[in-house]
């Protein structure tokens, strides 16, 4: 299972906001230490749709739209709150596995996390 | 579920299309499964000054904030005070939902309370903006007293039933609207005591027709939903959700959506997506609106007029 940041499975992280504008780059702060990446809501799209990253890695997903939007993801069993204009929220992958999720107001928006080993 | 299929339906179509994308206040009838558009100001409303009416409002949007409609509290204020001053007084007034942007409690505060100065009826269904807080029930607390599941709902009045219907919660990868088996099968018993001359409305947030399937505008079971009123005579389908309106003719189901109180958003397919489309301030009236359904014949479907908040 995933590690949940918080009992609702999402948390805020404000410490990643610094990240905020460095797309989808993969920041590795130490040796040893997790992983974090980013996805950009944007116009509607998830972006990148598909991100590829290595199991441990917290993916951090930020709301640069005029409009709320929220990530549903089945196989993870997870329904995260609305994050409105500039909210952003983070959760750990560790099991490799393919994670498909769409957005819960707009179920066109489409995304998948691929986590390998 | 298949396109009227009348010698002369293609060219009716096209007009139809013309009328809509042309988007400014119109009247819009139907006799015999044959519609009839007229610009507003012809005699259509005036003539059934007695008609049993309604009206719908849809998308206000209250909390929103961004460059599109910094205020969008003042436009349904607006709104209402169109609605108050209406000609032909309404029997009460549907809201197709987004009645708020984010379920905050102040929000459907701000519009019960501006919904209420015009001591109307309210009957509401949720948008995908009003269940975002508790798992729906900031909504269902204030608006779903005598509902069903999610808040689907039916009553009569002037002869009409009147169907409210969800599809907004549990959404699925197929990117549209969902209405659910277990709304569906209430639907069905709903209807099922019914003559087939009784008039249908049915009222719900994302059309139920598929207006633009890329982004979502359309709902996934809405033909499952729809076969239980195959044998209606008359059946208007009114949905809000994309901020403009559009209609559709197909047998004897009329579908119309209504224009959004807060902002416009692009035509299908004109835009990048289809999140709100900011024009200028001065203009942003053009584009909102809202909507006066009447019921000319209890035998003949419903008249509709779309009336913008300004020239």
């Amino acid at each position: 299972m995933m590690r949940m940041g918080q009992p609702g499975g999402i948390a805020r992280r404000g410490l990643l906001r610094a990240a905020a504008g460095a797309g989808a780059a993969l920041l590795f702060a130490r040796r040893g230490m997790a992983a974090e990446t980013e996805i950009v809501i944007d116009n509607f799209t998830f972006a990148p749709d598909r991100l590829v990253v290595k199991a441990g890695t917290t993916v951090t997903w930020v709301n640069h739209d005029d409009m709320p939007h929220s990530i549903v993801c089945a196989a993870l069993g997870f329904h995260s709150h609305a994050l409105d204009s500039d909210e952003q929220l983070s959760t750990r992958f560790d099991r490799p596995g393919r994670y498909d999720y769409i957005c819960g107001l707009h179920p066109h928006m489409h995304g998948t996390v691929v986590v390998e080993a | 579920m298949t396109e009227t299929e009348t010698t002369d339906g293609v060219q009716r179509r096209g007009l139809l299309k013309c009328m809509a994308w042309a988007g400014t206040g119109m009247v819009w009838t139907m006799a015999g499964g044959v519609p009839r558009s007229g610009l507003i100001g012809t005699a259509e409303a005036a003539a059934v000054p007695n008609a049993f009416s309604f009206v719908q409002i849809s998308d206000s949007h209250l909390g929103f904030n961004k460059a599109a409609n910094p205020d969008p509290t003042v436009t349904l204020q607006d709104a209402l005070t169109q609605v108050s001053a209406l000609a032909k007084p309404p029997a009460f007034m549907i809201h197709t939902g987004d009645i708020t942007h984010l379920s905050k409690p102040a929000q459907f505060d701000t519009a019960q309370q501006l919904m209420a100065a015009t001591r109307l009826a309210i009957h509401t269904v949720p948008g995908e903006h009003d269940i975002l807080e508790e798992d729906g029930k900031s909504y269902l607390n204030r608006f779903g007293k005598g509902t069903t599941g999610d808040g689907w709902y039916s009553f009569d009045a002037g002869g009409v039933h009147f169907i409210g219907l969800v599809n907004v919660v549990d959404l699925q990868a197929n990117g549209l609207g969902n209405l659910g088996q277990a709304q569906i099968d209430w639907l069905q018993r709903d209807v099922q005591p019914l003559s087939a001359s009784t008039p249908i409305v049915v009222f719900a947030h994302v059309p139920l027709w598929t207006v633009y399937a890329d982004w979502g505008w359309g709902t996934g079971d809405s033909a499952q939903a729809l076969a239980h009123l195959k044998r209606f005579g008359s059946v208007t389908v009114l949905n809000g959700h994309i901020h403009q309106t559009m209609q559709k003719v197909e047998g004897h189901v009329a579908f119309h959506t209504a224009r959004s109180t807060a902002f416009p958003q692009p035509a299908p397919g004109m835009a990048n997506g289809p999140g709100p489309l900011a024009v200028p301030a001065g203009e942003l009236r053009q584009h909102l609106g809202i909507t006066q359904v009447s019921l000319v014949s209890i035998k003949a479907p419903l008249a509709i007029v779309d009336t913008p908040l300004g020239a």
